[in-house]
Parts: C-alpha cells; structure tokens; sequence
C-alpha cells in the first residue's frame, strides 16, 4: 500500500488557472464575509465592556462605533453579516441534500447577492 | 516513496473522525444564528448611538440582554470553529497550531467580556 504507483494522473485545477464562476465566488465571499465579522465583533464587545464600565467609557467606545469610520465599519459588517447569514443558510438547505445541483446552486448564489442587499437596505432604514 | 510505510503516509492528513462533531456543531450553531441574528441586529442597531442611561436602561430589561448574551455565546463559538477551518486551510506546520490557540483565545475571551458586560449592565 505504502508504495503503491499512483501513476502519473493530472492534478485538480488550481485557483489560479481555474476560471471565477459565481458559485466559487459566492463561496469564498462566504468565509471572507464570515471571518471579517472579527472587527465588528470585537467593536460590539468594547462597547458592551465600555457600557458596563460607567459613562466616561461608554463615551469613548460610543463614540467612534458612531464615528464615520465606526459607521463605515457596522455597515459594511451588517452586509457581510447578511450575506454569511444567507451563504449559512444555503449550507443547511445542501447539508439536507436539496438544490445541490449547478442551476438551482447559481440561483442560490444570485438570490443571496440580491437579498443581502435588500437586507442591508431595510437595516439601515430601520435603525 | 518506496520506502514510506503506511503509517507515514497517513501521519499528519488529518482524521474525518472529529469532523463530523465540528460540522454538527457548525450547523447548530448556525441554526440557532438564524434566529438570533436578525434579533440582534434590530435591538443592537436600534440603540446603538443613544445616550449612556438609555443604553443602560434598555439592557436592564431581559429580552434584549438575552439576545444579546444568546448571540455572543453563540456567534463567538461559531467564529471559534469557521476561523479554525480557515486557517487549516491556509496555514501550515507550527503557525497553525498557534494561530488556531490564538484565535480560540480570542473568540473565548471576547465572549466572556461581553457576556460578563451585559449582565453586570442587566443586573
């Protein structure tokens, strides 16, 4: 088995030749999305530890979520936040072995793209 | 390669026996963030930029505090488990090992501070 001749086989195609195609994409903005959520996160947990700290701290941490940059930050995260939520969801529906074919699996991808938008928009109407 | 044994072949590839639990886990948690996500973004975001006593008051009352504890506990564990495919997927030898304790840290500690922050203001 150790030395068995496993020939001289092509190797799958690497990222680098491989051509985007919008499920990789939408894929990959998944765990990009997923694990650039760290920032805000950590944004959140300042603010509550500030919060509980007393006002003076509450102040500073206030102030810069509610900063231009602060700003910039919870709105690109509460995109990406939808669009992970979305991208999780989508994992569950394939985990349950439905729409796991190309068509139904780009539809998925599209209607993530477009309703974490609509998301984003309703959000930042709302609060 | 004629002289590698099976065990060295197989050392260091990783067994399937433990990620089964981790993707149960992911898909938990990740049920569960269905839920208490968009809760949170609606309670968090609605008093997010108000004044101190406000922010105060409104996490004394206990459905906003729970989703709140909910969505750290739960959202930081999520986080703790995807950044460590992430990085077993891009980073090799030692670096992984001590990037994935890291980040576990990280997710535990943020957690802890959080949950510790929201009941200290709850309470």
């Amino acid at each position: 088995m150790a030395d068995v001749n496993r020939g001289n086989r092509p190797l799958s195609p690497h990222l680098t030749i491989y051509r985007p195609q919008l499920t990789s994409m939408t894929s990959i903005l998944v765990r990009i999305t997923g694990n650039a959520l760290i920032v805000a996160g950590l944004m959140i947990v300042w603010w509550f530890v500030a919060a509980a700290s007393g006002p003076e701290a509450f102040a500073v941490a206030n102030g810069f979520l509610t900063s231009w940059f602060g700003d910039l930050v919870m709105f690109l995260s509460v995109l990406a936040l939808w669009y992970h939520t979305l991208g999780g969801l989508r994992h569950l529906v394939w985990d349950s072995g439905r729409m796991l074919d190309v068509e139904k699996s780009e539809l998925a991808g599209q209607m993530m793209m477009i309703v974490s938008v609509l998301l984003t928009i309703f959000t930042v109407i709302v609060v | 390669m004629a002289f590698l044994t099976d065990r060295k072949r197989a050392m260091g590839m990783g067994s399937a026996k433990s990620g089964t639990e981790h993707h149960w886990q992911m898909m938990v948690t990740s049920v569960a963030l269905l839920l208490l996500i968009p809760l949170f973004v609606f309670t968090f975001g609605s008093i997010l930029g108000s004044p101190y006593e406000e922010v105060i008051a409104y996490y004394q009352r206990p459905f906003p505090a729970v989703v709140a504890i909910l969505t750290m506990l739960v959202g930081w564990f999520h986080f703790r488990k995807g950044v460590q495919t992430l990085i077993e997927d891009y980073v090799h030898g030692l670096a992984r090992k001590v990037t994935i304790i890291v980040m576990i840290c990280i997710s535990y500690a943020a957690a802890a501070f959080a949950i510790f922050a929201i009941v200290r203001i709850a309470l």
